[in-house]
C-alpha cells in the first residue's frame, strides 16, 4: 500500500557543495552528440536556438529588402519584374514580422526567464522544445514555396480578394496560409509556457511586484497571444478553404465578405504589434538602469503601463481599416482608442528619461542602443499618433509615410533593443565579452544608416508615393529621396553585418567574462557565465527587486535576499513550484528528461500541413495519425514525473 | 527573517491535482480554444448581418431541433459522468473513476454518430452559401474537438482501469476532464448560435 508519505517530503535546506553541483550537473546536462542535441529541453539551449534562427531570418529578410531597395533607388528601374517584386516585399514583411520579430524575443525570454526568476527551467520544458521545432518547421515551410519560385505575393496582410483563388491561382497563398497556422501553434504553446512559468515557477520571495520588467513585457505579450493568435490562424484556415474547398467566407461574389478577412487579420495583427515590442521594451527597462547606476524610476508605473498598453492594444485594430468605408461612429471610437494608447507608452518613455536624468550614465554600447531606442520609439510613436487621426490617415494611408512609421516602430523598438540586449547579455550567454570599440562603430553605423534610410520615407509619403509599387515614373520627383533611402538601408545592413562580425569574433577571441561584468542587480548575474545546466544549485530566496544591489540600496541586513542558502532539491531533476501572488513554496515539481518526442511531433504536424498544401487526404491522414501517436506517447503517465500512483523515483519510501 | 521560515515544512512531490504545471497549461489551452470559438462565432454573426438573398441565412430555414436538442442533452450528460468519475477518485474509488470516464467517452461517441446523421440530413453542402460554409466549419471544428476528447477520455479510462491513479495522484484526470467540460460548454454556445438565434429573427 502507498501512504501519503510517498507523495510528500520536507526538502532539505543547505549550501552548494561540489558533490551537489556534480550531481545536479549529471541530472540536468544535455547528453553529448547530435541525438542529445536534438533532444535537449534545456531552456538555455532552446533560447539560443531561437535567437540564432530568428537572427538568420532577419538577415534573409534584410537581403530581400536590399534587393528591392536597388529596384526602387531610381525611377523606371528594371532589376525585378512586378511578380518578383511582389514576392520579395511580401516575403520581407512576413519574414521580419513573423519569423524574426516575435521569435527573437521568445529566444531572449526563454533564455533569461528562469535565470531572472531564480528557477531551474521553464514550467514545461518539452513544450518549449516543441515550440522551437514547430517554429523552425514553419519557417522552412514558408520559405519552401519562395525557393521554388511561387512565394506569397499579396503582401504580408494578404487581403482578399487579391489573395483569393480567382486572382491568385498558384500555390503561393496556400503555402503562406498553412505555414502561418503552423507558426501560430508554435507561438501559442510558447505563450502558454511563459504564462505558466510566471504563475508557478518564481523563486520564493519573488512576489509579482518584484519581477523584472522583462517578465512583465513577455508575460503581457504572451497573454495577448493566447487570445489573438486564434484569430489569424482561423482567418488563414478559412482562406485556405475558400481557395481549395469552395467555401464562401471571403467570396464577395457569393455573399461572403472581404471585410471579414480584414477584421480577423487585424484583431490579431494589432495586438501582435504590441507583442513584438513589449518584451523588447522590457529588456530596455531592465538593461538601461544598469548603465545609469540606479534602479528604474517608476517600476510600478512602467509595469502597469505595459499591461495597460496591451489591454488597449486589443481595441485599436480598426485604425488599419480607416479607409474602408466603415461608419463614422466606429472610426471615432477606434481613433480615440488609438490616441489614448499613447498615454501608457509615454509613461514608460518618461520613466526611462527620468532614470537617465537622475542616474550616472555609463556610455557603453548597450547603453547607446537602449537610449537610441527611446528616440526612435518617440519618432515612431508620433507618426503613429498622427495616423491615429482619421482625416490624416485618409491622406497618408498606403503611402510611404506609413512604411516609415512602421519601420521606426519595429526597428526602433525591436531591432535596436535586441542589438543592445545582445551586447548586454552576450557575456552571460557565452562567457566572453564583446568588443566595445567595434560595438561603437556598430552602433553608429546602424543608427545613422537607419535614420538616413527611413526618415526620408516620411517625406516621400507626404509627397504621395504609394507603398508596394515596383517602380515609378521620373516625373514624380521621388528619385533623390529614394536614392537616399537605398543608400541608408545599405549602410544599416552594413551595421548589422558589423554586429554579426563582432559576435563571431568575440565568441572566438573575446576576453573571459566574470559572473557579473556590468555589476547588474538581478538574479541571472549570480550564476556563472555561461550558467550551469541547472542554473541554481540551491533555489535562491529574494527579498527585493534588486537582489545584488541590496547593500548599496541600504536594505537592512536582516531582510536581504539569500543566494547561497536555499532548498537543495536534488532527488532527481526537480524544480520548485510556488504560489501565484506571493511566491511561497507550494510543490516540488519533477522535471522531464531530454526527449525526441517534441521533434517528432513537430515533424508530424508539418506532414499534416504538407498534405493540406497538396490537398492530398492520405498524407493528411498519415500525418494526423503520427501526430496523435506522438501526443499520446508524450502524455502517457510516468512514475518518474510523479504522475502515477507509484511513488516518484528518487523518493525514499516513507521518508 | 520571515523568508527563511517559509522554506520549512512538507511539500507535495510530483504532479498533484491543481498544483501540477499541466493543469495550469490546460487552463490557458482552454482560453485559447475558447478564443478560437469566439472568432468562429464572430464570423457567423458578422456574415449574418451582411446583406444576403432571402432564405439563405439560415440556408433552408430554421434548423430542426429534433436531433440537435437531444444530442445537446447527451453531451451535457457525458460531462456529468466525467464529473462523477472525478469525485470518485477524490474519494479513492478507482472503479467509479474508470466507469465514469468510460461512460463519458461512450456518450461522446454517441454525440458524434448523431451529428453524422444531422449533417447527412442537411439539404446543402459546404460550398452552397456562406451560411452552409459556416455551418459545416463551425460544427466541424466542434466535432474535431469531440474526437480529440473521446480519444483522451478513452486513454484516461484505460489508464484508470490499469490502476495508474489513486486518491492523491490523479492530475491527468482533472486535466483531461477540464478539456472535456470545455468542449461541452462551448457546444452550448454553438448550439445557441446556430439553432436558437434564427428563432429570434437573426439573419432573416
Amino acid at each position: 500500500m502507498t501512504s501519503i508519505d510517498d507523495y510528500e517530503r520536507s526538502p532539505s535546506i543547505g549550501q552548494p557543495s561540489p558533490a551537489l553541483t556534480e550531481k545536479l550537473k549529471s541530472l540536468w546536462e544535455t547528453k553529448p552528440g547530435f541525438i542529445g542535441w536534438l533532444g535537449s529541453v534545456d531552456h538555455k539551449e532552446i533560447g539560443l536556438r531561437y535567437i540564432v534562427t530568428a537572427f538568420a531570418f532577419l538577415v534573409i529578410g534584410g537581403i530581400e529588402a536590399l534587393v528591392f531597395r536597388v529596384q526602387l533607388a531610381w525611377s523606371n528601374m528594371r532589376l525585378l519584374t512586378p511578380e518578383q517584386y511582389d514576392q520579395l516585399f511580401t516575403m520581407h514583411g512576413m519574414t521580419m514580422i513573423f519569423l524574426y520579430a516575435g521569435p527573437i524575443l521568445s529566444g531572449f525570454s526563454n533564455y533569461l526567464w528562469p535565470l531572472l526568476l531564480g528557477s531551474r527551467d521553464m514550467a514545461l520544458p518539452r513544450l518549449n522544445a516543441l515550440s522551437y521545432w514547430i517554429f523552425l518547421c514553419a519557417g522552412l515551410f514558408l520559405y519552401s514555396s519562395f525557393l521554388m519560385g511561387f512565394g506569397p505575393n499579396a503582401g504580408w496582410f494578404n487581403y482578399v480578394p487579391l489573395a483569393a483563388r480567382a486572382y491568385n491561382n498558384g500555390p503561393n497563398i496556400d503555402i503562406y496560409s498553412l505555414g502561418m497556422i503552423l507558426l501560430g501553434i508554435s507561438t501559442t504553446v510558447g505563450a502558454i509556457n511563459f504564462i505558466v512559468t510566471f504563475l508557478r515557477l518564481r523563486c520564493p520571495g519573488m512576489s509579482i511586484n518584484r519581477v523584472p520588467i522583462l517578465i512583465w513585457g513577455t508575460l503581457t505579450a504572451n497573454a495577448a497571444n493566447i487570445f489573438a493568435i486564434p484569430s489569424v490562424s482561423l482567418a488563414f484556415l478559412l482562406l485556405w478553404m475558400d481557395r481549395n474547398l469552395g467555401t464562401h467566407f471571403f467570396d464577395t461574389t457569393a455573399g461572403g465578405s472581404a471585410m471579414l478577412w480584414q477584421h480577423l487579420f487585424w484583431m490579431f495583427g494589432h495586438p501582435w504589434v504590441y507583442a513584438i515590442v513589449l518584451p523588447a521594451m522590457g529588456m530596455v527597462s531592465d538593461g538601461l538602469p544598469v548603465f545609469c547606476r540606479r534602479p528604474l524610476v517608476g517600476y510600478t508605473a512602467v509595469a502597469l503601463a505595459t499591461v495597460a498598453t496591451m489591454v488597449l492594444g486589443f481595441g485599436v485594430w480598426v485604425h488599419h481599416m480607416f479607409a474602408t468605408g466603415l461608419p463614422t461612429i466606429s472610426l471615432s471610437f477606434f481613433s480615440a482608442a488609438s490616441i489614448i494608447i499613447t498615454v501608457p507608452s509615454s509613461v514608460a518613455v518618461f520613466a526611462w528619461l527620468a532614470t537617465i536624468w537622475t542616474g550616472r550614465p555609463v556610455f557603453t554600447t548597450p547603453f547607446l542602443f537602449f537610449v537610441s531606442f527611446i528616440l526612435l520609439f518617440t519618432i515612431g510613436g508620433v507618426s503613429g499618433f498622427m495616423t491615429g487621426s482619421v482625416p490624416v490617415d485618409w491622406q497618408l494611408t498606403d503611402t510611404y509615410f506609413v512604411v516609415a512609421h512602421l519601420h521606426y516602430v519595429l526597428i526602433g523598438i525591436n531591432v535596436f533593443p535586441v542589438a543592445g540586449a545582445i551586447y548586454f547579455w552576450f557575456p552571460k550567454f557565452t562567457g566572453k565579452l564583446m568588443d566595445e570599440r567595434l560595438g561603437r562603430w556598430n552602433f553608429w553605423t546602424m543608427f545613422i544608416g537607419f535614420n538616413l534610410g527611413f526618415f526620408p520615407m516620411h517625406i516621400s509619403g507626404l509627397l504621395g508615393m504609394p507603398r508596394r509599387i515596383y517602380t515609378y515614373p521620373d516625373s514624380m520627383g521621388w528619385d533623390w529621396l529614394n536614392l537616399i533611402t537605398t543608400i541608408g538601408s545599405f549602410l544599416f545592413g552594413f551595421g548589422v553585418l558589423l554586429l554579426i562580425y563582432n559576435v563571431i569574433r568575440s565568441v572566438r577571441h573575446g576576453p573571459t567574462a566574470p559572473a557579473n561584468p556590468w555589476d547588474a542587480p538581478t538574479l541571472e548575474w549570480t550564476t556563472s557565465s555561461p550558467p550551469p545546466p541547472y542554473n541554481f544549485a540551491v533555489i535562491p530566496v529574494v527579498a527585493s527587486r534588486h537582489p545584488l544591489w541590496e547593500e548599496r540600496l541600504n536594505q537592512s541586513e536582516g531582510s536581504r535576499s539569500q543566494i547561497e542558502t536555499g532548498l537543495l532539491l536534488d532527488h532527481g531533476k526537480e524544480a520548485l513550484g510556488t504560489t501565484t501572488l506571493d511566491a511561497e513554496p507550494n510543490i516540488i515539481l519533477k522535471m522531464p528528461d531530454d526527449t525526441l518526442v517534441p521533434l517528432y511531433l513537430a515533424l508530424s504536424m508539418t506532414v499534416v500541413a504538407t498534405g493540406l498544401g497538396l490537398v492530398n487526404w492520405w498524407v493528411v491522414a498519415v500525418g494526423g495519425a503520427l501526430t496523435a501517436t506522438c501526443i499520446l506517447a508524450w502524455l502517457w503517465p510516468e512514475a518518474r514525473l510523479g504522475e502515477t500512483a507509484a511513488p516518484a523515483t528518487g523518493e525514499p519510501r516513507h521518508g | 527573517m520571515a523568508e527563511r521560515h517559509t522554506l520549512e515544512g512538507r511539500l507535495p512531490v510530483g504532479a498533484i491535482n491543481t498544483r501540477a504545471s499541466g493543469w495550469w497549461a490546460m487552463i490557458f489551452t482552454v482560453f485559447t480554444e475558447a478564443s478560437l470559438f469566439a472568432y468562429l462565432l464572430f464570423s457567423y454573426y458578422y456574415l449574418a448581418v451582411q446583406p444576403h438573398l432571402p432564405g439563405t441565412f439560415p440556408e433552408g430555414g430554421q434548423p430542426d431541433l429534433k436531433l440537435a436538442l437531444p444530442n445537446t442533452i447527451i453531451l451535457i450528460a457525458s460531462s456529468l459522468a466525467v464529473a462523477w468519475a472525478q469525485l470518485g477518485i477524490e474519494r479513492g474509488n478507482k472503479h467509479r473513476l474508470a466507469l465514469g470516464l468510460g461512460i463519458g467517452a461512450a456518450l461522446g461517441l454517441v454525440f458524434l454518430i448523431i451529428q453524422y446523421f444531422e449533417w447527412a440530413a442537411k439539404p446543402f453542402t459546404l460550398s452552397s452559401t456562406p451560411y452552409s460554409s459556416l455551418y459545416f466549419v463551425v460544427t466541424g471544428f466542434h466535432m474535431a474537438h469531440v474526437v480529440v476528447g473521446v480519444v483522451m477520455l478513452s486513454a484516461l479510462t484505460w489508464w484508470s482501469w490499469r490502476g495508474y491513479f489513486n486518491r492523491v495522484r490523479y492530475a491527468h484526470i482533472h486535466i483531461g476532464a477540464l478539456y472535456w467540460h470545455f468542449v461541452d460548454v462551448v457546444w452550448i454556445a454553438v448550439f445557441i448560435t446556430f439553432y436558437l438565434t434564427p428563432l429570434l429573427g437573426l439573419g432573416a
